[in-house]
C-alpha cells in the first residue's frame, strides 16, 4: 500500500497533448476516480501511472519511489482491464496465480494466496473453471482477484464496470468498495460514468482535453464546480444567465466573484403554480414543456427566456393538475446556487 | 424445384472438380501396384516396384536428403517467421507496412524466376550450388507462408492479455512464452507444416540450386523421367503424395481453414 503522487506530467503523441501538466495527489488507502469524456486523457493518465506509457516530463511517485523510468512489470501495481483480459488458456486459479508464479513465491504459498484471493471475491468454488465458462460478473471478480493477489502497492482499474449490465454494475460497485476497504489498497479507477464516480470515490479528478479541470472530494466538486464543464459533466446544471424580467428574482450569493456564471442543480428547484414567497429564495417563471414520470422521481423540462431548465423532484412534489404549455413558478434556496468561475 | 435443381448442379460441379483433381493421382497410385511395366491391363497386383524402389539407393538417398532439407527449412522458417510475426504484431516502427507488403511477392513470383535469380545471386556471392544454397532458398520461399499463417492467428489475439501479464510483473520473455505463444501455437504448427510441404515438394528452386548427384527427390524424379519412365517413379510419387497430403491435412486442421474453433 502506498500513496501515489503525480506532478506536472505531460505526454504528447505527435501534435496531440494527451496529458497537459497534470498534478494530482492520491493519498494512501483512498479510492479515486478519474472522470472525463472520451479523449479527455483519463485512460492515458491511468496508463502513465501503470507504466504502459512513459511521460515526457513531470514526476510520478508510488510511495517514496519515483517511477517515471520504471517499466510496468517492475512497478508493483495491480491492474484490471475493461475487457478483464483473463488468460483464456488458463484456469481461474492459474489466472489468479500468474503474478505469484512470476514472483516465484513457491507452490504452497501460491496455493494459499490464490485460495485467499478467490475467497475474497467469493469465487472459491470456481478455481478449476476456464474463463469462458464464467459469467461476466464472475470474470470481473477473477480479474480483481488476479490484480490484488500479489499485494500490489496500488490498484488501477480501467472502466472496470462498463461491460456489465446495470443491476450487476450496482452490485459490483458495492463489492468493489467492500474489497477495497477490506484490504485498504490505494485504488485509482477510470470511468466516464459520473454516478459511479460519485458513489465510489473519496476524491474525483475531472479531466478534459488532457488537462485536470478539478480534483477534490465528490461533494466539494459537485457543490463548487471549478468551471462550467465540471458543473455540467458532474451532474446536470441549469445555467441561469439571461433569465431576467417577468418577476424573476435571481439573487446572487454574496460569495460570488464578479464574473461568475450562476447555475442551479435540477434537484434544488421546486415547482409551484403560484408565485413563491420567502426571503432566501431565487425565483423565475417558466413554461412546462415536458413532464416525464419515472416511478419515485419525475423529470420536468421547462423553458424560460429561451433557456431550457431541467427539474428533478419527487413526483408528489410537483403540482398534480398541470399541463404542458402552462406557466409555472420555479424557486430554489439561494445557498444552493452554484457559483461557477469564468475560466 | 429450382432450388433442388441448383443444388444438384452444384454437387455435380463439385464432383467434376474432385474427379479432375484426383483421377490422375489415383491412376498413378493404382499403376504403382500394377505388375506390368507398360501399364497393361488387366491389373495384376504387385509390390515389385516398391521392392525395386527399396533397393534403389539413389532414390533412397535423395528422399533422405529431401526430408532432411525440409526439416531444417521448417525449423529455421518457423522460428524466423514466428519471431517476425510477433514483432510485426507487437511493435510500431517506420517502414512496417512496407515490410509487410514486401513479404507477399515471393508467394506470387513464379518459382522459375525466383530460382534463376537465386542461382545468379548465389554464384555472385560465391556460395554457388549445393545443399546450403538449397536450404537458404527453401527458407526464403517458406517464410512468407509461415508469417501469413502465424499473423492470421495473431490477429485474433487480444493485446491487452500481454499488458495484463506485464502488469502482473512478467518480463517480455515470460509474456511471450506464457501468454502469446500458447495462443498462437496452433498457427505455428500449421505454419511449420506449410513450410515442410513447401520445401519437400519444391522442384524448381531445388533443381537450380542443387549440385548434380546431390539432388532432392523431386529433382531426381524429374531427371529419371527424362531417362525413361519406370513404375518405380509411380511408387515413389505415391509415397510423396501420401506424405504431402497428410501434412497438408494436419496443417489445414490447425489453421482453422474449416472455420472451426
Amino acid at each position: 500500500m502506498a500513496e501515489v503522487s503525480v506532478q506536472n506530467i505531460t505526454k504528447s503523441f505527435g501534435a496531440l497533448k494527451a496529458l497537459d501538466n497534470i498534478t494530482m495527489e492520491f493519498p494512501d488507502g483512498g479510492f479515486f476516480a478519474l472522470l472525463g469524456p472520451s479523449g479527455s486523457g483519463k485512460t492515458t493518465l491511468l496508463r502513465a501511472i501503470a507504466g504502459f506509457i512513459f511521460t515526457d516530463i513531470g514526476t510520478i511517485r508510488i510511495g517514496e519511489e519515483s517511477v517515471e523510468n520504471i517499466p510496468v512489470e517492475r512497478r508493483d501495481i495491480g491492474m484490471m482491464f475493461q475487457n478483464y483480459a483473463l488468460f483464456p488458456n488458463m484456469t481461474v486459479a492459474d489466472n489468479v496465480g500468474f503474478g505469484l508464479r512470476v514472483r516465484k513465491v513457491g507452490a504452497v504459498e501460491e496455493k494459499r494466496r490464490i485460495g485467499e484471493a478467490l475467497e475474497l471475491v467469493r469465487l472459491n468454488q470456481h478455481g478449476d473453471r476456464k474463463p469462458h465458462q464464467l459469467s461476466g460478473g464472475q470474470r470481473q471478480r477473477v480479474a480483481l482477484a488476479r490484480a490484488i493477489v500479489t499485494n500490489p502497492r496500488v490498484l488501477l482499474l480501467d472502466e472496470p464496470l462498463s461491460a456489465l449490465d446495470k443491476a450487476l454494475r450496482v452490485d459490483m460497485q458495492f463489492e468493489l468498495k467492500r474489497i477495497q476497504r477490506e484490504i485498504g489498497i490505494t485504488t485509482i479507477f477510470v470511468t466516464h460514468d459520473q454516478e459511479e464516480a460519485l458513489t465510489l470515490s473519496d476524491k474525483i479528478g475531472i479531466l478534459r482535453d488532457g488537462k485536470m479541470v478539478q480534483a477534490g472530494p465528490p461533494r466539494e466538486v459537485y457543490n463548487n464546480p471549478a468551471d462550467l464543464f465540471a458543473a455540467e459533466f458532474l451532474g446536470e446544471a441549469n445555467i441561469l444567465t439571461g433569465i431576467v424580467s417577468d418577476g424573476a428574482d435571481i439573487k446572487i450569493p454574496q460569495t460570488a466573484a464578479p464574473n461568475s456564471t450562476l447555475a442551479v442543480r435540477p434537484e434544488s428547484i421546486t415547482i409551484s403554480k403560484d408565485e413563491p414567497t420567502g426571503e432566501a429564495i431565487s425565483k423565475c417563471k417558466a413554461v412546462l414543456e415536458r413532464r416525464v414520470f419515472a416511478g419515485a422521481m419525475a423529470t420536468c423540462v421547462l423553458k424560460s427566456h429561451g433557456r431550457t431548465i431541467k427539474v428533478i423532484s419527487r413526483d408528489q412534489d410537483i403540482p398534480q393538475n398541470v399541463s404542458e404549455g402552462e406557466d409555472l413558478w420555479l424557486n430554489w434556496p439561494v445557498e444552493t446556487t452554484l457559483i461557477v468561475p469564468e475560466v | 424445384m429450382r432450388g433442388t435443381f441448383l443444388a444438384r448442379l452444384g454437387k455435380l460441379w463439385l464432383a467434376c472438380i474432385l474427379f479432375f483433381l484426383y483421377a490422375p493421382i489415383l491412376v498413378m497410385a493404382f499403376m504403382s501396384f500394377n505388375a506390368s511395366q507398360y501399364y497393361q491391363l488387366p491389373f495384376e497386383f504387385s509390390l515389385k516396384w516398391y521392392e525395386k524402389l527399396a533397393g534403389n539407393s539413389e532414390i533412397i538417398d535423395a528422399a533422405t536428403r529431401s526430408v532432411g532439407i525440409a526439416l531444417v527449412t521448417t525449423l529455421i522458417a518457423t522460428i524466423l517467421g514466428t519471431a517476425a510475426s510477433v514483432a510485426l504484431f507487437r511493435f510500431e516502427f517506420r517502414g512496417k507496412r512496407f515490410l509487410q507488403i514486401m513479404l507477399f511477392p515471393p508467394i506470387a513470383i513464379p518459382w522459375l524466376i525466383t530460382g534463376t535469380a537465386m542461382l545468379i545471386f548465389f554464384f555472385g556471392v560465391g556460395l554457388g550450388r549445393g545443399t546450403p544454397s538449397v536450404i537458404i532458398g527453401h527458407v526464403a520461399l517458406a517464410l512468407p507462408y509461415v508469417i501469413v499463417v502465424v499473423s492470421a492467428r495473431l490477429a485474433t489475439f487480444d493485446a491487452t492479455l500481454e499488458e495484463a501479464a506485464r502488469s502482473l510483473g512478467a518480463d517480455s520473455w515470460t509474456v511471450t512464452r506464457r501468454v502469446t505463444l500458447p495462443w498462437i501455437s496452433s498457427g505455428i504448427i500449421a505454419g511449420a507444416l506449410f513450410a515442410f510441404a513447401v520445401s519437400f515438394d519444391q522442384f524448381v528452386v531445388s533443381y537450380f540450386l542443387s549440385e548434380p548427384g546431390d539432388s532432392t527427390l523431386p529433382v531426381l524424379i524429374y531427371t529419371s523421367i527424362r531417362k525413361g519412365f519406370t513404375p518405380e517413379i509411380n511408387a515413389v510419387s505415391t509415397i510423396i503424395i501420401v506424405i504431402s497430403m497428410a501434412v497438408m491435412l494436419i496443417a489445414a486442421r490447425f489453421s482453422n481453414f474449416g472455420g472451426e474453433r
